[in-house]
């Protein structure tokens, strides 16, 4: 049966996908974030993911408003990266894996989350970054299924909503015959804002208590509205919604392996986050 | 920023809501369409010709020539189609950002990192 190995909340600014290209990350501006990754390198080397299921939102490269799901699931066996209208190096595709892409459907729909079907996805910066940074060679060892959340047309769904949604992933995962090892990965955040006259807003303090309770206590997030988020995390802060989902997949109880946490990059306070599920018989309530 | 009709108002942050969707459309629309190299030329060769194509109204035409960001969202635009607009003129978050504060560019970069300190 496959397994969930763990969950990484990670940002993904755009200019890190700019840094990358021009092989900046040894440069002062950026060190401090790219050096907090090199933990998360170790862990997946351990853990040794065969699939990645990666909850981000879409920036208006696959979506326009015309259509835009709220939750949408990738089912493709390629995922091409495409231009965004300014300028980052174009990735190679994505392997997709849709036999996992068809079950997840499947059991997500049965469990009451009619979520739209895309036989053609292309994945923007919400991605291509993050699988940059954890996967940093020209080895790609995982094949991945995208799952997006609306961050860009209001109303959003709810972190509750998000949440559940990744709860019903999870239990996807779980009855998913094959046996193999699957990462869950939630993109986006932290705080930031990029409009309006509160644009470079900042809330260290929030996002601190995020990472916090994502691990701890998530029902304390699970308790704001998705306007809640962006007065505390700033109108694209908001894209907590995806970490929110992740932990939703990684069951009642998890430890957390890393955090690192750097002020600023581009406009956004960048957080990364592994946490790895605690198994039923080693939790402590376990009768 | 009132192309919201959302009940709650987060001061100095635009709700892409519903009203704001409807009001936005042609100028999100064609900054969507910036996702494609030839459009950008396009955009770029002829300005006025490639605005008209896609119907903006006059409130929009008039942010984009003023090259104006509060402007264009209170007409609607969303902020992650008009980045792509950003991109063609050559302004990145930050310009983006301190245009809308009304802060040089060093200034609003320095406020960013002041709360990592």
């Amino acid at each position: 049966m496959a397994r969930i190995v763990g969950g990484i909340g990670v940002s993904h600014v755009p200019a890190i996908g700019g840094a990358i290209a021009r092989g900046l990350q040894q440069e002062p501006y950026w060190k401090p974030f790219f050096d907090g990754f090199e933990a998360a390198h170790r862990w997946l080397a351990k853990v040794k993911p065969d699939v990645v299921v990666a909850i981000y939102n879409d920036h208006g490269l696959n979506f326009f408003l015309d259509k835009l799901p709220t939750f949408a699931v990738g089912a493709a066996a390629e995922y091409f990266n495409a231009d965004e209208g300014w300028g980052l190096p174009v990735q190679k595709p994505y392997t997709g894996d849709p036999a996992l892409s068809w079950h997840l459907i499947e059991s997500l729909v049965a469990d009451e989350f009619d979520v739209t079907m895309c036989q053609e996805m292309v994945v923007d910066h919400g991605f291509v970054n993050p699988m940059q940074l954890l996967w940093p060679g020209k080895e790609r060892p995982v094949r991945v299924v995208p799952v997006t959340i609306n961050t860009v047309q209001h109303p959003l769904p709810s972190p509750a909503r998000c949440f559940k949604l990744g709860q019903a992933i999870g239990r996807a995962i779980e009855s998913y015959e094959e046996d193999i090892n699957v990462l869950i990965l939630g993109t986006g955040g932290l705080s930031h804002q990029l409009d309006g006259t509160r644009a470079g807003f900042i809330n260290k303090a929030f996002d601190l208590m995020s990472l916090d309770k994502l691990g701890g206590d998530p029902k304390v997030l699970t308790a704001y509205s998705s306007l809640d988020l962006i007065e505390q995390a700033g109108a694209q802060g908001v894209e907590l919604l995806n970490w929110i989902a992740m932990r939703g997949a990684l069951g009642d109880q998890v430890t957390e392996v890393h955090r690192s946490y750097h002020i600023p990059i581009s406009n956004t306070a960048a957080g990364l986050l592994v946490l790895e599920p605690v198994p039923a018989a080693l939790r402590a309530n376990a009768a | 920023m009132s192309a919201q009709s959302s009940a709650r108002k987060i001061p100095g942050t635009p709700i892409f809501d519903g009203a704001a969707a409807r009001k936005g459309y042609a100028l999100n629309r064609m900054c969507f369409s910036f996702n494609d190299k030839a459009n950008r030329d396009a955009f770029a060769r002829d300005e006025d010709a490639y605005c008209a194509r896609f119907g903006l109204t006059s409130e929009q035409r008039k942010a984009v020539a003023d090259r104006n960001v509060l402007a264009m969202l209170e007409a609607g635009g969303n902020v992650y189609y008009l980045a792509k607009l950003a991109g063609i003129l050559g302004l990145n978050v930050q310009d983006l950002g301190a245009q809308q504060t009304g802060m040089s560019v060093a200034a609003f970069k320095q406020m960013l990192v002041e709360p990592g300190k």
